[in-house]
Parts: structure tokens; sequence; C-alpha cells
């Protein structure tokens, strides 16, 4: 089944509003969202990110690569988390992103997650048959916690 | 096609998908005041009938699974009111509805559960429990399990209708046994989900991509169950072989779609992240410190295999052990045979055939082609080609199967030349 990956994006004047709201019944609209996610055995993931101003940015646009720290000044959207899902397919991806609790100045933006199908025509590539190495020492390292 | 019936398309398809993340639910609201499982299922379609009407004109409503509840308790009233009987089961109904706006939906939890327990009653048929399972709360649609099943759409109606009658006739109550009643019972709700995954995982008729639908489908299931009963081993035991099996999905198949096997298979195309989960549900079986059952150490040896990085690096010796112990756990001569062949590659195939010997004498297998292709692979290895040829073809009579039968033609070529130069 195709994974996709939730992706949270607000704006700063998101974040300003979202201030005035009791942060416990975000918690809880989210975990309630969280839990249908569970419930349904679509969830096999996600994270929240903390506050950009601990965030920082590289930017590429000249040659020595630009670092700033704090707020994004001139990058108006913020990425604050991300759920990924496994479901029967897109349409199912689309309903349950309508079912996330955000409010107006946000956007979820929803991808499929690539599978090793994506990669078919690169088989023999070093990088590709490294992976499988890479994931399952992943898997142990999120094991041992 | 006009602009209405593009409309109509698009609510048709969202309340397709919409049934199947709510459906379970609203059936079981349903049937928590019903107490009757294929009527609440009868409203729900009526439901989903008026919703089809009714939202291609006014637009998706914010809670459609609430919607598609009240409108089906609606229906009951009325039902009953035309029949004259107001009784206890419209008052109970009723006063949960209120006359203004939706009733909020429960969530899922227990009601869901006893669905799935209702669905898996013994008085049903295996096949008929698959099909409820998935209907009730996997949410697919009579046209759905009719394409995954492989049977004409008329075939599955009937096939549901009885069931529905039986469940009806037996009156089975609508609930969940109590603890510690669940022991045969929850170990039906398993073996109907595993029966579904191994329907999507086996077999090999029909069009691979529909199998790989209907062993999402069991996965899902086993990861809902996972959810609503956290405390039984042999769910989360399930659910690691699982996710561990279908891993494998796409090694197991070549470009033609000719059945690759395991020692054979591109592991870089086995799906990494369904190891982690199901290794981390084996994790889960552990932590409840109540030893591993059938489930759980199918998983553990399916683990091993996940976790080598060719057939020659396998651990075979714990493959071995862990056999041993699922051998004593649930007695099988297939488990025997499938020891036997880890026998072969941790001690070789002399022993193993000693082993295989033994279950041939017991009579057990005698129709399977399993025996004699296993005792056909352990006599190659010992270089009696004549007698491991003989098996081969034995094998190859006994299956149905056209592919099982390339892979036993594969294995005989194989043997007849490595055979021939010794005349």
């Amino acid at each position: 089944m195709p994974k996709y990956m939730l992706i949270m994006r607000s704006t700063a004047e998101a974040t300003t509003a979202s201030e005035d709201l009791d942060f416990e019944a975000i918690i809880n609209a989210m975990g309630a969202y969280n839990e249908s996610l569970m419930q349904a055995g679509v969830m096999i993931g996600g994270e929240g990110l903390s506050d950009p101003s601990e965030g920082f940015v590289v930017d590429f646009s000249s040659d020595d690569k630009v670092v700033t720290d704090g707020p994004y000044g001139e990058v108006h959207e913020l990425f604050n988390g991300f759920w990924m899902i496994e479901v029967a397919g897109k349409d199912e991806a689309i309903e349950w992103a309508r079912r996330c609790p955000l409010g107006p100045g946000t956007k979820l933006e929803v991808r499929r997650i690539t599978d090793e199908s994506d990669f078919a025509d690169f088989a023999d590539n070093e990088f590709i048959q490294k992976e499988e190495g890479w994931r399952d020492e992943l898997a142990r390292k999120a094991e041992q916690g | 096609m006009t602009r209405s019936a593009a409309e109509h398309d698009e609510v048709a398809r969202r309340l397709a998908t919409l049934w199947r993340i709510e459906g379970a639910r609203v059936v079981a609201s349903l049937a928590a005041i019903t107490r009757d499982v294929p009527l609440a299922e009868d409203l729900a379609q009526e439901a989903c009938l008026e919703a089809l009407r009714t939202w291609a004109r006014d637009g998706v409503p914010d809670s459609p699974g609430a919607w598609l509840t009240a409108v089906a308790k609606r229906r009951a009233i009325d039902a009953w009111r035309r029949r004259d009987a107001l009784d206890s089961r419209y008052e109970a109904l009723a006063s949960t509805l209120s006359e203004s706006g939706f009733d909020e939906v429960e969530p899922i939890g227990d009601e869901v559960l006893r669905l799935l327990f209702v669905a898996c009653h013994p008085v049903l048929s295996l096949e008929a429990q698959c099909a409820l399972a998935l209907k009730f709360v996997g949410g697919l649609s009579t046209e759905q399990l009719a394409r995954l099943f492989l049977v004409p759409v008329a075939t599955m109606q009937q096939r549901i209708v009885r069931a529905k009658r039986s469940l009806s006739a037996a009156a089975v109550p609508f609930e969940v046994p109590d603890p510690h009643e669940w022991g045969p019972r929850l170990a039906g709700v398993l073996r109907v989900i595993y029966l579904i995954f191994t329907e999507g995982y086996a077999s090999t008729i029909g069009d691979s991509w529909l199998q790989r639908e209907l062993a999402g489908e069991a996965v899902r299931l086993g990861r809902r169950l996972a959810v609503m009963v956290p405390r039984e081993p042999e769910v989360h035991g399930l659910l690691a072989l699982l996710e561990l099996q279908s891993s494998r999905f796409a090694a197991r198949t070549g470009a033609g779609g000719e059945p690759v096997l395991l020692d054979e298979q591109d592991r870089r195309r086995w799906d990494h992240a369904a190891i982690a989960r199901g290794r981390a549900a084996l994790r889960r079986v552990d932590a409840l410190g109540r030893g591993r059952g059938s489930y759980a150490l199918q998983a553990a040896i399916a683990e091993q295999h996940a976790i080598a990085t060719s057939v020659t690096t396998t651990d075979w010796a714990s493959i071995v052990v862990l056999y041993e112990v699922l051998g004593r756990v649930s007695p099988s001569p297939i488990v025997e045979l499938n020891r036997a062949v880890a026998v072969s590659m941790a001690e070789g195939p002399a022993t193993a055939l000693r082993i295989v010997d033994t279950i041939a004498e017991s009579g057990a297998l005698a129709s399977s082609h399993l025996l004699p292709s296993v005792r056909g692979e352990l006599l190659a290895r010992l270089g009696r080609g004549a007698e491991a040829r003989r098996e081969f073809e034995l094998a190859a009579s006994r299956v149905t199967n056209d592919a099982q039968r390339s892979v036993l033609e594969r294995k005989l070529h194989a043997v007849q030349k490595t055979a021939a130069p010794r005349g």
C-alpha cells in the first residue's frame, strides 16, 4: 500500500494567532486526530518540530552558503511537523488530510513517499544498494531506543 | 459527461473513501442501539444512498460519519413507526437522537471490536467470516470483495446475504466476550485476519496487485486490533508476522510475475520500514512477559530471515530452535517439514532427510506436493539425482497452481542438468 507524508506548514501569522488559543485544546484536538489514525491502522510515523526560533536556514543562493539562525525572516512558511500514513490510495490520503485539525494560515502538503519501485532503474547504483544496510542499522537503533 | 454527473461521481468516490474510514464506526454505533448487526448494516447502506443524493446537491457535511449515523437512526425510527412498534428499541433510539443537529459518532474502540467479534462468529463459514470482517471493519464494498476473492459480484452478494441471515437466525449478541472467555474467540478473530492475509500473500491466481491489496487490508485489520487489544501478546505476534511477511512482497515476484523463492530474492527490495514495524511488534510481545505464542514464534522465524543479508548468513541454528518450540506450541506436519528445511541448512541434508522420512512414514501430508518437493531438494543436494527427479515429478503431479508447477519444473530441470553428465 502506498505511503504518504502529511507535511504541516503554517505562516507566522497562524503561529501568532494560535498563541491566543487554549494549548490544551490544541493538544487534545491533535491527540484525537492521531488516535483516529492509529485506530484506523494507517499511522506509521510522525514527529512535531520545535519552535522555529531554535531552527536555522542554510541559503544556497550565493557561493558561500549563508547560515541564518533564529526565525526564518524572509521565509514565510514554517514547517511544523509531519505524519506518515499508509493507506489504500490517494483518495484516502486526501480524506485523512482533510480531517487534520488545523486552522487558517496553515496548509497541509501531502506527498507520496517513494518506495523501491521508484528506483527500479538504479538497482545497481552503489548508494541504492547501501541503503538497505542503512535502513537495517536505523531500525536497530530505533529498537534500542 | 454533464456537470452534475461529474459531481455525482465525485461524491460517490468521496463517499466510498469515507465509508472505508468511518463505515465500521457508523455500523457499530447503530448496532449498539439496534442490537442487530445485519439490520445496522442495511440501515447504514440506506443512509449512504441518501447521502449520494443529498451531498451531490448540498455538498459533503463537515462530519460525514455523524451525518450517516443520524440519517440511519432516523430511518430506523421511521420503519418502526410504520410498523406501529414503538417499543423499547424506539425509546432507546429516540432518547439518543437530539432534535437538532447530528450527534457525535463514538470514538473507535469497543464497538468496532464487537463488530469484529460478530463477523468472526463460529456460526459462519470461514470464508463468510473473512468477507464480513473486511466488509464491517475494513469498510470494503461487496464489489471490492468480489474482486479480491475472484468471484462474481452476485456470488459475493449471496455469500454476504446468507452470512447475515445466519447471524440473525443465531441471534448473535452484539458484544465483546469477557476477557476470560477470549481464548477461542480472539483466536478466531486472529485466524480470520491471518487467513485474509494468506489469501493475499500465497494466492498466485488473479492479479498480483489485487492480492497485495488484500494482504494490505489484513495488515490494517491487524494494526487496528493491536490498538484495540493492546495487552494480548498473540495480537502483537500476528501483527509482527504480517508486517514481516508483507515486507517481502515486492521481491516475491520477478519481472514476468513469476514467483521468486526466498533464497533468490533481491533483499534490497524488501520493505525495511515494514521490517522495523514487525520487529517492534515482536518486542511488544516480549515486553508483555507472557511468552511467545504460535504467531509470535512464526514472526520470530520471519525476523531471522529479515535481518539476514543472504541465505548463507542466515542464523539457521536459531531458526531450527524456533521451529522446535513452534512444534511444541502448535504441532503440525507442516511445521515439522519446515524444521527439516531449516535443519538441512544448519546441519546438512542427511539429518533433514531422516526427519522428512519420519513425516512420510507417519502418513501425514500424503496428498501434499510439499513433502516430495522438500524430499527431492534434499536428495538432489545429496547427489541422488534419479531419486530427486522422481520426487519432483510426484510433487508436480500434485500441485494445482501453475506458478507452483513452474517452480517445481525449474527444480526438475536443474536436477536433470546436474544429473546428466553422470549419465
